[in-house]
């Protein structure tokens, strides 16, 4: 019975994953991924969704780039700065896992007020932020479970070398988890270019490759979301090959972090 | 007592992936004896202990070839259930492990899923166990306490009296006061002195002292082989190899 | 000099490492202050109590009632625990403490991958399996469906939350010495007794925290739900019924925002209502498995 309910776990991943290639391969071609929609598109015409590729991966390099400058100090200071206030660091996980459990809707609405009360418009920068804020718990937490392995006795003996923290954090800490936060960041980008809640109200939706910050940018969760809401079959059936496009990055990603996670233990230095 | 409660260990071998833990072990375990397996640690003791109860099954790549006998059984390649093999047998671990229930819960806990449960009957049973592990007076009052409130010696006890409860022929002990102080350890010491009469019992020790204390008849391993047996006195007067004489002058533990 | 410098650079670095780390104290504060000031204005309107209880969402007259959105979002999130909760324990149990580590190894891409499909593709996912499924089984029911239902919804989120609860059941049932089951298996249990009478209970504070994370996390979730639910404004009095949960509400909403007064306010309200409901879930959840962590 545990095995039974262990391989339908299994049985349901390959199920989505074979349904959306069975459904998406048809009608997959290089138009679709190579061009722009064309006048007519959302009535079955020519073009494709690049458009929507090149927003998604500019929104989530920005967002993953921010996300990186605010995360990575904090949490090589949960871990350098603050060995002796574990107190302290227990109530920032605690924080760290309740900000990650937020629903990313729930970012989004607040991403919107922010928009308003800015006065600004729904663009690729206000996406960006959004989808920063949503990611941040999420980096620092998986940097944090690396990092916090890294044994007392090679920091203290860092110290003793009489190196400050800032030099132990950047230079033992960082050097001796590179790989934990490569997967890290991998894990973030890939929560980015997935999540269609938090864009909704804050990227909105164009059918141009972007130009700038400030305007409004397409992205491939809200592509797929848009077009399967039509009525033309044509247009569904791109639904699912934008689809199939998505869930291919996010296998590449994965497939990717878990080949440094594997280096991880390979390269570190062992206790 | 049947003739069962004696074990016959021959040409066991263990492997752990490619390591040999046990290298062609032959020894017997007498029955209503305390039988000490001494030696230091690391050298298969406690293996060679659940290999006598095949708790070794739940370990991943472990190989296991020869035969331990008990009764006319060979319990390495029975066809009989496991858990009834199990049952005859009372395991005493290093560290208590109170199971999560109550202080009756744990001693009914053998009963239950044995198919007993007329309340009568087990209110005996745990009254009856309790008095021989010493423990009635202690805690007669907050039986429906649960068992981790138990301070670790008590939980000990415990632990041996739901062992006996399902009414074991042989019980197990690997380091059985090893997370005890003092006191408790000799309690448990005592226990064992007056429950041999009944049982036959295999305690597992590194400590020289304690085996001395309390063993009938001791089998002496080192690196995973057995190099010397026989009955207590003779082997603390009078050892015949010379690492068991080593071992015994305290040259290395 | 050079110490100097190395002293500037400590410094500069440190504050950086603060400041941030003060941005992430301050941030879930200023989510629940930015709400709140956002939804004041129904508040003022409207009582709290009335607000959540009634049933009635006619936002062109005025009318925001959040209850069927409320019991509808509990419906899903309930019914998708029930669905995948015994499967994730039953699969946590196996491999922490029966399966090979090479079953737990094959497993842990498995759960990682599940975790990072995007909800979209779960939604797409529902559209191609789920809904005519749930549709057929309506049939056979004798139930007229289109399939769009809070079943659908349900047995999709149940997937989705798969990875969560059983992240968090493995790294519980780990805490669990293995001498315990061997206690239990000496006593002459069996390997299922054991699992049901020593596991379980011992694990239960932990097992009960790890299905609150995953029900917080079925609350919340949002596009995948939104695209097979149906998104019909009433009470549902069935499985086969569609029901409109709180996340799809606000996603769906977005657009007509701003031409409906007080409409704004009553989604950010809906936000706000979801964003209190999985916080008391969370920190409840987690402070169980925090003290657990401690007794370790």
């Amino acid at each position: 019975m545990m095995v039974f309910a262990t391989l339908t776990i299994i049985l349901v991943l390959l199920l989505i994953i074979a349904s959306i290639i069975y459904k998406g391969l048809p009608a997959l071609s290089w138009d679709m991924i190579s061009q722009t929609p064309k006048g007519g598109y959302y009535f079955g015409k020519g073009g494709g969704i690049l458009n929507a590729i090149i927003g998604s991966v500019y929104l989530s390099f920005g967002a993953t780039f921010l996300a990186l400058i605010v995360g990575l100090p904090v949490a090589l200071y949960m871990n350098v700065f603050l060995v002796k206030h574990k107190k302290t660091v227990h109530a920032l996980r605690f924080i760290l896992d309740i900000l990650w459990g937020i629903p990313s809707i729930v970012y989004g609405a607040l991403g919107f007020i922010f928009m308003i009360w800015l006065g600004l418009k729904t663009s690729l920068l206000a996406g960006i932020i959004t989808v920063t804020i949503l990611i941040i718990p999420i980096m620092i937490r998986s940097m944090d479970e690396a990092l916090k392995f890294v044994p007392r006795g090679l920091f203290e003996s860092a110290l003793s070398l009489g190196s400050t923290r800032s030099e132990i954090s950047f230079k033992v800490f960082l050097r001796q988890c590179i790989p934990g936060i490569i997967t890290a960041i991998l894990l973030s980008f890939g929560r980015a270019i997935g999540d269609a809640a938090a864009v909704l109200f804050t990227t909105g939706y164009t059918d141009n490759i972007q130009g700038s910050l400030s305007h409004p940018a397409a992205t491939l969760p809200l592509a797929i979301f848009f077009q399967l809401g039509s009525p033309v079959p044509e247009v569904k059936e791109r639904a699912y090959a934008s689809a199939m496009v998505l869930i291919m990055i996010i296998l590449i990603i994965s497939i990717a972090a878990r080949i440094f996670s594997q280096k991880y233990y390979k390269d570190k230095i062992k206790f | 007592m049947e003739p069962s409660g004696k074990i016959k260990i021959q040409n066991l071998n263990l492997f752990i992936g490619k390591q040999q833990i046990l290298k062609n072990i032959n020894a017997e375990i007498p029955e209503n004896k305390i039988t000490v397996i001494l030696g230091p640690s690391g050298c298969g003791k406690t293996t060679l202990l659940k290999t006598l109860n095949r708790l070794t099954d739940l370990y991943e790549n472990i190989k296991i070839s020869g035969t331990v006998e008990m009764g006319n059984e060979d319990i390495l390649h029975t066809k009989t259930d496991i858990t009834k093999i199990r049952r005859k047998m009372g395991l005493v671990s290093q560290r208590p492990y109170p199971l999560p229930m109550s202080i009756y819960g744990n001693i009914a806990y053998g009963l239950k899923i044995s198919g007993h449960t007329k309340k009568q009957f087990l209110d005996e049973k745990v009254e009856y166990y309790l008095k021989v592990t010493h423990l009635w007076e202690e805690v007669k009052d907050r039986l429906k306490q649960p068992a981790s409130a138990l301070s670790v010696g008590q939980q000990q006890r415990l632990c041996l009296a739901r062992g006996l409860a399902v009414d074991p022929e042989i019980i197990l002990a690997d380091e059985p006061a090893s997370a005890l102080d003092p006191v408790s350890s000799m309690a448990i010491e005592e226990l064992f002195t007056e429950l041999k009469s009944w049982y036959t019992i295999v305690v597992v020790t590194h400590i020289l002292r304690q085996a001395k204390r309390i063993a009938d008849h001791v089998i002496f391993m080192y690196l995973g082989e057995v190099i010397e047996q026989g009955p207590a006195g003779e082997f603390f007067e009078n050892p015949k190899m010379e690492k068991t004489k080593a071992y015994i002058k305290g040259a290395f533990n | 000099m050079k110490y100097i410098n190395r002293h500037w650079k400590d410094k500069a670095n440190s504050t950086w490492m603060l400041v941030c780390t003060g941005i992430i104290i301050v941030l879930p504060f200023v989510l629940i202050i930015g709400l709140y000031l956002k939804s004041a204005l129904l508040f003022e309107k409207c009582s709290f109590i009335d607000l959540i209880f009634s049933k009635e969402w006619k936002p062109w007259e005025n009318k925001f009632g959040f209850a069927p959105f409320i019991i509808c979002s509990l419906w899903v999130s309930i019914l998708a625990l029930l669905l995948s909760a015994p499967v994730c324990l039953l699969t946590a149990i196996y491999l922490t403490h029966y399966a090979k580590s090479r079953v737990l190894k094959i497993m842990q891409p498995v759960i990682d991958i599940l975790a990072g499909i995007p909800s979209v593709i779960y939604g797409v996912w529902g559209i191609l399996v789920i809904v005519p499924f749930v549709a057929k089984l309506g049939n056979f029911f004798g139930i007229h469906t289109t399939g769009y239902t809070i079943l659908s919804g349900a047995l999709v989120l149940s997937v989705m939350i798969i990875p969560f609860i059983l992240n968090v059941l493995i790294e519980i049932l780990r805490t669990i010495p293995e001498e315990l089951s061997e206690a239990s298996l000496s006593l002459g249990a069996t390997k299922w007794e054991t699992i049901k009478y020593v596991i379980i209970k011992k694990a239960f504070t932990g097992i009960i925290s790890a299905f609150g994370l995953g029900l917080s996390r079925a609350f919340g979730e949002t596009i995948a739900v939104l695209m097979v639910v149906g998104n019909v404004v009433k009470i549902p009095q069935g499985v086969f019924d569609a029901g409109y949960p709180l996340p799809a509400l606000i996603a769906n909403n977005y657009g007509e925002m701003l031409s409906i007064p007080m409409y704004d306010s009553a989604l950010m309200m809906a936000a706000l209502i979801l964003l209190v409901i999985v916080i008391l879930f969370n920190t409840a959840s987690r402070m169980y498995i925090y003290r657990l962590e401690k007794y370790r």
